[in-house]
Formats: C-alpha cells, structure tokens, sequence
C-alpha cells in the first residue's frame, strides 16, 4: 500500500535557501494537476461498502447524507440557482436548514447534491484553486476550467467512494455557463439541470415553464416553484428553497423561503396542489 | 442504451452515434455535444461505456494522437491508432482501475486510399470490419445490415441504409436516445453529414 501511496504522493523536499528560481516556480505549479491522497486502508472501496449505506447493504451504521433536490437554468438574465435545504441519512431528516448552494467566490457558485462531506470540501477546495488561477494567470477562470478541475479530480479517485452532483455556475466573459459534474467523472455543458433525488419532479415544473426570453423575477419564481413541486412529491426534499441568481458582476441571494408557508401561499395564489384539501372534511 | 454504429461504403465510413446523455433517470442533454472525438485528420473514434471513463480515455487518446503527429510530422494510419488505442486499453484492463470503454475507430487510409472501420471492446479485442455496432442497437442492426451491405455502396445507398437502421432503432428500442449525429469519414476529412432529430 506505502508503495502505491508513495507513487501518487508529490513529496516536496526542499530547503528553503537553496532553492533555485525554476524549482521555485515547480513549487508554485498548480494543483489542479491531481496528486492523489489515499486513504490508509488496503481497498478504499470495500472499505466504504462495509461502513456506508448503498443499495446493496441499506442497514450500515454510518448513512451518507443522501437525498436532494438541486437546480440551475441559463436564460436571458443570466442564471438561476435554486435548490432546497433537507440533509437526510437514511429514514432520518438529519437537516432542514442545509446550505445546498456553495458560493466558491463571487462570480461562482456550486451546487450540492449526494455526500454534503464531499461537496462542501472539494467545492471550497475549487475555490482555492480558481483564486490560484486568479492570482497566477491575472485573469478570473473560465467556468469550462473551473468545472474540469472538479471533475478531473473527482476522476482521480473514481470508484473510491466520492458521491456528488454538482454544478458549477457562472460567467466567462460575458456568457453565463453552466456544467453539470459528478463523481463518475461526467462533465457535461449545459443551460438547464435538475440534479437529486427529485431531479424528476423539478425537470417537470422546470421544463413546462422555461423559455431563454424569461425575466429575471419570471426566472426567481420559475426556479422557485420548481424547487417547491420536488419538495412536495420527494420526501428526501425538503425544509426550505435557497434561491441565487448570477449575473455578469457576480451572483445575488435572493432569499430563504420556508416550504410550509410558501407552499399555502403558492396553492392559494395558483389554485393548484388540488390533491391537498385545504379544509378537513368528514367522508360520509 | 446508447446507440453506436460504424458503415463503411466504397469511398467512405459512416458513423452514427446517439444524440442522448442519460444519467439514472433523465437524459441531462441532446444538443451539440456528442459521443465522438477527432483523432487525426482523417480518423475519429465513437465510444460508449461507464460514464466518465468514456470521454477521459477518448480524449486521453485524442491527446497523445495529436502530440505524435506534432512530434513527427506524420499522420498516422487508422489501424495504427487503432493498434496504439487497443494497447493502451489492453494494458489498462490489468490495471487497479480498467477504462471501461467500448470504441468504433473510423478513418480514411490515405495511402491504402480505403475507409476503414474498428471494433473495439473494452476488454480490448479488436476486429477490422465492414460495418459494426456496440450495445443494444447491435441486435436490431447487424441483421439489417448483414442484409443490405454491399462493399461497393456508394454514400447516398449507404445513408440510405444508415436511416433503415434508425427507423429500426427508433421503433423498436424501448428507450428513446433523442435521434442521431451521422458522421462521414472519407479523403476530405471528417464531416457532421445529417442530424436526425
């Protein structure tokens, strides 16, 4: 195991003093060239399928905080980010006030779906590279770099247990993009994704209402409302709607909204959710 | 269930590919992007298999293809990146972690002034042939085009054969994989030849 940790371990040995300028310059390469760090077990992946949950053995002791409803659409006034705020592992709500949307600097956000450990370190660790770049190159970094870095570091340690669905949203230039990543390695282009557990239920909503010419309160509420439909139908969804829109100067919040009231007040003012009764009613 | 198959006529290879990226449940995308990658001039590569795996090897390969030819001068022959291509996947499949990646390698021989056509598995057997398909979409086309290929097709009779394949596919495919990219490799190079929606 030492051998294969040795092989994929950059081990900088260096004195200080006697540093040339071109050694200085290897030291200051970036990282988004992956160097990988094993964990220190023989095979991570058995490792993971006896401790963790998945399909194939639901009753583990450690749950993966699984479970989420997370979406992003590219329109005329930029982008929408809107994603809901429950952590569950297993049968259990973990969380309700879960911050699903990872603001890697102010021109980037990412999203968060699968292990909330894995998305939150590697989306801050994304972070550190893109300032990197900033620093290095005098010039803020395409989200087609940014979103590559993920996902050819998240291909490093394929098979090893990484669980996340991200997106990674912002601007080059003066084009918003979007790019779906995830921990198999998938790296896609794109102007609309629902990613989760209630992907199915969003894309619904999301689809039925999008159109590029959107305004961007058209855009808020149209993201908005598809966030609330996955948190009606998907019970790994929930608590409330985190809702950020990008623009070309960087992304604004725009609000924490609480499932339970915005629900009644949407099915007030839309007449829809017929299924629910707003009324408890004796069946004689 | 991706569709990819590879036609080779008289002076040409056709190459059709599904325009679908499905992940679980939902198709994330069928626009512009698509499952092959250029390899040279005068070759590409269509490929299918473990998400991830597929577009990392392909451009690994793309990569190292595009550093040779900058290094020596040459462009190299479809079977000869296919050889290289079939030797990097064997020697990966005794690996810790193998690609699993399943390949169509077609090109245009230059010198041999032929079209060429590789089958490749992801346990790296490879097989020059006349016309090839990976997954599902083998067994609704191969018979269709055991029937009507003829070694001396001219392209509108081998497009024309291509979108038998597809009506066959679209009809009896239980999953929709959102039309096909239809691609033409001959002595001009590579073109996107038809996008059937």
């Amino acid at each position: 195991m030492d051998s294969i940790v040795n092989r994929f371990t950059a081990r900088p040995e260096f004195d200080e003093a006697v540093l040339s300028e071109e050694e200085i310059r290897d030291c200051m390469k970036p990282q988004s060239v992956p160097t990988l760090s094993l964990p220190p077990i023989s095979q991570p992946t058995a490792f993971l399928r006896a401790h963790t949950d998945d399909a194939s053995n639901p009753d583990a002791r450690i749950k993966i905080a699984h479970g989420t409803t997370t979406l992003a659409f590219r329109f005329q006034g930029g982008i929408v980010v809107a994603v809901d705020s429950r952590a569950t592992a297993g049968d259990w709500i973990a969380s309700q006030t879960v911050k699903k949307v990872i603001e890697i600097n102010p021109y980037m956000l990412g999203t968060m779906a699968g292990g909330a450990a894995d998305c939150q370190f590697w989306e801050t660790w994304l972070g550190i590279q893109c300032r990197l770049h900033e620093l290095r190159e005098k010039s803020r970094i395409s989200v087609a770099a940014a979103s590559k870095i993920l996902s050819n570091l998240v291909y490093g340690y394929k098979g090893m247990g990484l669980s996340m669905g991200t997106m990674i949203c912002g601007y080059t230039k003066s084009e918003p993009a979007i790019f779906y990543v995830d921990s198999d390695g998938t790296r896609l282009k794109g102007d609309l994704f629902c990613v989760g557990s209630g992907q199915t239920f969003a894309y619904g909503v999301l689809d039925s209402g999008y159109k590029w010419d959107l305004t961007v309160e058209e855009a808020l509420a149209l993201g908005k409302r598809s966030i609330l439909a996955a948190t009606h139908r998907d019970a790994y969804s929930g608590g409330s709607i985190n809702l950020y829109h990008v623009e070309e100067k960087g992304w604004t919040y725009h609000g924490n909204h609480n499932v339970g009231t915005t629900f009644w007040e949407t099915k007030e003012a839309e007449g829809s959710f017929n299924n629910v009764p707003t009324e408890i009613t004796a069946n004689v | 269930m991706d569709v990819i198959l590879g036609i080779t006529t008289a002076n040409e290879v056709i190459v059709i590919t599904s325009r679908a990226f499905v992940r679980g449940v939902s198709i994330l995308k069928a626009d512009d992007k698509d499952k092959t990658r250029i390899l040279s001039p005068h070759t590409m590569m269509a490929f299918t298999g473990e998400s991830g795996d597929t577009v990392q090897f392909a451009e690994f390969i793309q990569a190292n293809i595009q550093l040779h030819e900058m290094r020596n001068a040459v462009e190299l022959s479809p079977s000869a990146i296919t050889s290289f291509l079939r030797n990097q996947l064997a020697t990966s499949l005794r690996s810790r972690k193998p690609y699993n990646v399943n390949v169509l390698v077609a090109g245009y021989d230059e010198a041999k002034g032929k079209p060429e056509l590789n089958w490749v598995d992801y346990l790296s057997a490879k097989v020059s042939v006349p016309y090839a398909a990976h997954g599902y979409a083998a067994y609704y086309t191969l018979s269709l085009l055991d029937r009507w290929h003829r070694t001396d097709l001219t392209l509108e009779e081998g497009l024309k054969v291509a979108e038998m394949c597809v009506a066959e596919l679209k009809k009896r495919l239980p999953i929709d994989f959102k039309g096909v990219d239809i691609k033409v490799v001959d002595k001009d190079g590579i073109r996107t030849e038809k996008v059937i929606e």
